[in-house]
C-alpha cells in the first residue's frame, strides 16, 4: 500500500506523456487533411477556369466570322466548319454528364477549324486591315493563351493533389475522406497540341 | 515526364528559408551574448531581441503597397487603355493561379518593373513605358511572369522578414555599445579577466554583426530573384523569353530616377546598376548574364507543355 503514492505522480506523469503526443499527433493530422482538401480544391477550381476560357473562346467566335464572312465569300465552307464546330463545342461543355475527354475532343475539333481559317484569311489582305479584325487578333491571342495556361495550370494541379495521395504522409489521411485521384486533361493528338497562331 | 524545372524551384526554395532561419538564429543568438555581456541574463537578452523583431514586423506589415506605387509615380492601366498589357497579367494569373493582380505603368523611358503587395490578394505588378515599348509579348509575358512570381512565393513577406532583423540587429548592437559606453565611464575595471573577454567578444559582435545580417539579407534577395526567374519560367513554359527579356533590359542606358534604397530589390533588375554584372556579396540582384545562362539551361531542361 506504501507504494501506491509513490507511483501515482509517474502514472500521472505517463498519462500527461501520452496525451500531449496524441495531441501533436492530431494536429498534425488535421493539418495532412486539410492540405489534402486544398489540394483537390485548388484543381477543381483550375477545372473551372478551363471553362471559363473556353467559353470566352465561344463567344469570340460569332463576331470573327461575321467579319470574315464579307471578305471571303467563297470560303463558305471552311467558315461553315468553324461554325459547327464552335456549336458543338458550346453543346459539349454545357452538358455535364460530358467529362474531359469529351470536352477536349470537341475543343479539338474547334482549333483544327479556327487553324484553317487562318491559314486561309492569309489570302485576304482586305480582312486582315479590318479595324474589327485588328482588336479581334489581341482578344483572339489572348484568348488561345489563356486556354492553354489554364489547361496548364489545371495538370499541374492535378498533378501535385495525385503526388500528396501517393506519397507518405498524406496517403495515410487519404481513406478517412473523399479524395479521388484526378484525370489530366490531355491531349490525344501531338499535332493538336500547337495552338493556333494569329499573326495578322 | 522531366521535372526538372520543379526540382529547380524545389532547391531555391529550401535554401533562401535555410538563409532565414541562419538570420533569426543570428539575431537571437546575438541578444544572448550582448545580453551575457551587459549583465543580465541570456534569456533577457533574447527577450529583448525577439520583442525589437516584433514591433519592427508589425509596424511593416500594414505599410502596404501604396506608398511604394506613389514613390514610383505608378498609374493603373485599365483594359481600354493597354489591352495587351493587362492580358498579359491575367493570362499569367491564370497560369498561376493566383488573383489578378492591379497593373500600373511607370512613365519613364527607363525599362523596369516590379511587383509589390503583402500577399497576392492584395498584389500589383507595375512596367515602365520604356520595358512596355521595347519588348515583344513573349518577352512582356517572361517579365510579368517573374514579377507575378515574386508575388506568389511571397518575396515581399520574406524581403520584410530580413530588413526587420536587420533592423533589429542594427538597434541591438547600437544599444549594447551605447550603453557600453556609459558603463565603462561610470565605474572602473571591475570583474574580472574572465569578464573582460566575454565584453570583449560582445562588443566585437556588435560591431561586426550588423555588417553580417545584411550579407545574409543580401543573399536571400539574390536566392530570391532566381528562384523567381525559375518560377517564372515554370509558369510560362519559355524560359527564353525571360533570358531574352533581360539581356534587352541589361543593355539599356535610361536610369529609372524614382527607386531609392529601400526598393531596389524588388525591381526585376537593380535601378542603380543596370549593369551590373559584378557578383559581390552586397549585390541585391544576381548578375544578369549568371540569370540568363540559367534560365538558357532551363530550356533545355524545361518541362512539356502540358496543356
Amino acid at each position: 500500500m506504501g507504494t501506491l503514492p509513490r507511483m501515482m505522480p509517474l502514472a500521472l506523469g505517463g498519462g500527461w506523456i501520452a496525451l500531449i503526443i496524441v495531441g501533436i499527433l492530431a494536429v498534425w493530422f488535421i493539418a495532412l487533411y486539410n492540405g489534402l482538401v486544398r489540394l483537390k480544391n485548388i484543381a477543381k477550381e483550375a477545372w473551372a477556369q478551363i471553362d471559363v476560357q473556353l467559353k470566352r473562346r465561344h463567344d469570340l467566335i460569332p463576331n470573327l466570322v461575321e467579319t470574315a464572312k464579307g471578305y471571303m465569300k467563297h470560303e463558305k465552307e471552311t467558315l461553315e466548319r468553324v461554325i459547327q464546330a464552335r456549336n458543338a463545342a458550346v453543346a459539349v461543355t454545357a452538358d455535364p454528364s460530358k467529362g474531359p475527354a469529351a470536352v477536349g475532343a470537341a475543343e479539338n475539333m474547334l482549333t483544327g477549324a479556327l487553324r484553317q481559317f487562318f491559314a486561309l484569311s492569309e489570302s485576304y489582305p482586305d480582312l486582315k486591315a479590318n479595324q474589327n479584325m485588328l482588336s479581334l487578333q489581341e482578344e483572339l491571342t489572348s484568348t488561345e493563351n489563356r486556354i492553354a495556361f489554364s489547361r496548364q495550370h489545371y495538370n499541374d494541379s492535378v498533378r501535385r493533389y495525385n503526388t500528396a495521395l501517393e506519397q507518405v504522409p498524406t496517403n495515410v489521411v487519404k481513406s478517412f475522406g473523399d479524395f479521388p485521384p484526378m484525370e489530366f486533361f490531355e491531349i490525344e493528338n501531338a499535332a493538336e497540341r500547337e495552338v493556333p497562331k494569329v499573326s495578322f | 515526364m522531366d521535372l526538372g524545372l520543379f526540382d529547380h524551384i524545389d532547391r531555391n526554395r529550401r535554401r533562401s528559408v535555410v538563409l532565414i532561419v541562419v538570420a533569426v538564429t543570428f539575431l537571437i543568438g546575438l541578444g544572448a551574448v550582448l545580453g551575457r555581456a551587459s549583465g543580465t541574463t541570456p534569456w533577457g537578452g533574447m527577450a529583448g531581441a525577439a520583442v525589437i523583431g516584433l514591433v519592427l514586423a508589425l509596424v511593416s506589415w500594414f505599410q502596404g503597397s501604396s506608398i511604394v506605387l506613389a514613390t514610383a509615380g505608378a498609374e493603373e492601366v485599365s483594359r481600354d487603355e493597354d489591352p495587351e498589357l493587362v492580358n498579359v497579367v491575367e493570362e499569367m494569373a491564370i497560369a498561376s493561379g493566383l488573383p489578378k493582380p492591379k497593373v500600373y505603368m511607370i512613365e519613364t523611358p527607363a525599362m523596369n518593373a516590379f511587383a509589390a503587395g503583402m500577399n497576392p490578394k492584395e498584389a500589383c505588378v507595375a512596367v515602365t513605358r520604356g520595358l512596355r515599348q521595347k519588348l515583344t509579348r513573349e518577352e512582356l509575358q517572361g517579365v510579368v511572369a517573374h514579377e507575378m512570381a515574386h508575388i506568389g512565393n511571397y518575396d515581399t513577406r520574406v524581403m520584410v522578414l530580413m530588413a526587420v532583423i536587420v533592423g533589429s540587429v542594427a538597434i541591438l548592437s547600437d544599444w549594447y555599445l551605447r550603453s557600453m559606453r556609459f558603463r565603462h565611464s561610470g565605474r572602473g575595471k571591475g570583474g574580472g579577466k574572465g569578464e573582460g573577454i566575454v565584453i570583449l567578444i560582445a562588443i566585437l559582435c556588435a560591431i561586426l554583426a550588423p555588417l553580417f545580417a545584411m550579407l545574409i539579407q543580401f543573399a536571400v534577395s539574390r536566392q530570391r530573384e532566381y528562384l523567381a526567374d525559375a518560377t517564372g519560367a515554370a509558369m510560362t513554359r519559355n524560359p527564353g523569353a525571360l533570358a531574352d527579356a533581360l539581356e534587352k533590359l541589361g543593355g539599356s542606358g535610361a536610369k529609372l530616377d524614382t527607386a531609392n534604397r529601400g526598393t531596389q530589390h524588388m525591381y526585376i533588375v537593380n535601378p542603380f546598376h543596370l549593369h551590373q554584372n559584378w557578383n559581390t556579396p552586397f549585390a541585391s540582384h544576381p548578375p544578369i548574364d549568371e540569370r540568363i545562362r540559367r534560365l538558357r539551361a532551363l530550356e533545355g531542361k524545361r518541362a512539356p507543355r502540358t496543356a
